[in-house]
């Protein structure tokens, strides 16, 4: 947490025994691309104690126009290394630990049974059913964003709680198509809006502010600047909330 | 009986229409709903989201008169 010159918190919206969960917590943080930078800046400056950051790509200078916690010096470091310098510059009081590599299931379990709340950054169908399968092995809050050209969607799963839905839920397993942002590209401050609205729903999860989009897909269309929530609930047909409760 | 259909984003370029007014005396579940609304220009995609008066559903889903049906496109970029 930030302390000024006086030593008062500098967070004053925090009650102090909220600061001090916040600076208890353990965030992993999967993709440090355009959603996961604004994710991991917020949750830095919020005074969350622990990072654990996963990203096996490295920065490259097509990635500045909308991934903010790297810039230029940081070409060719890896993305983890990367943001773990921009981070400790804003706030050297929090523990971060950079995965540059691409987990497999059981890694992922194995990262996620030590950790509060799971963020999912990444950019492709594949790792988000992965990561959703390790989120409900693991009884481990999932927040999840996703954007694209001009459109974004947020959603959170409570794996914990019966009721919830998965990611699984939203969306079955068929043959997804692929449409990352590199490809496809992305308006650039979309992934900043959808990435802050994660950051703020898991402050919201580490706090138990049961105001959270569980059960709820929000969608967000810039080009028309129309937000679209839907009501999403457990699929009892879902094979991966089937498996595992 | 009158449903309104709507397509979001990417859908919306595909089967050039942002809204269609449906009217039936047929009872529809949602696919039926795209293939009246917009199948000759485009199958219902395998990757889709769909919801009925604001509540994610599947394809089977039945529709009532006055209900909102609407298509989006799913996003996983990042």
């Amino acid at each position: 947490m930030f302390i000024n010159k006086n030593n008062d918190v500098v967070s004053w919206f925090f009650k102090d025994n909220q600061q001090q969960k916040l600076q208890q917590a353990t965030v992993l943080i999967i993709g440090l691309g355009g959603l996961g930078s604004p994710v991991a800046l917020y949750l830095a400056r919020a005074g969350i104690g622990q990072l654990v950051l996963v990203d096996f790509d490295k920065v490259d200078l097509s990635n500045l126009q909308r991934q903010i916690i790297h810039n230029t010096q940081q070409i060719s470091k890896e993305k983890v290394i990367s943001a773990q310098d921009t981070l400790h510059a804003i706030n050297p009081n929090i523990t971060i630990t950079p995965i540059s590599e691409k987990l497999d299931k059981n890694a992922l379990i194995e990262q996620m049974a030590q950790v509060d709340v799971v963020v999912d950054c990444s950019d492709n169908f594949a790792t988000r059913f992965i990561i959703n399968e390790a989120s409900v092995k693991t009884k481990t809050p999932l927040v999840s964003g996703a954007a694209l050209r001009f459109q974004g969607q947020i959603s959170v799963f409570l794996p914990q709680r019966p009721n919830s839905p998965c990611y699984h839920c939203l969306y079955p397993e068929v043959n997804m198509e692929e449409t990352t942002c590199s490809q496809n590209g992305v308006i650039a401050p979309l992934v900043g809006i959808i990435g802050s609205l994660q950051a703020s729903e898991v402050i919201k999860v580490l706090l138990d502010i049961d105001t959270t989009l569980c059960g709820k897909l929000m969608l967000f269309n810039a080009y028309n600047m129309q937000w679209k929530t839907l009501q999403l609930a457990k699929d009892p047909a879902c094979l991966i909330c089937q498996t595992n409760s | 009986m009158t449903i309104t259909v709507k397509f979001f984003a990417s859908l919306r370029e595909k089967v050039g229409k942002a809204e269609v007014k449906l009217t039936t005396t047929d009872s529809l579940n949602i696919e039926q709903v795209w293939q009246q609304a917009c199948g000759d220009i485009l199958p219902l995609p395998e990757q889709i989201l769909m919801s009925l008066n604001l509540e994610y559903v599947s394809k089977e889903t039945i529709v009532q008169d006055g209900d909102e049906v609407a298509f989006f496109p799913p996003v996983t970029g990042g």
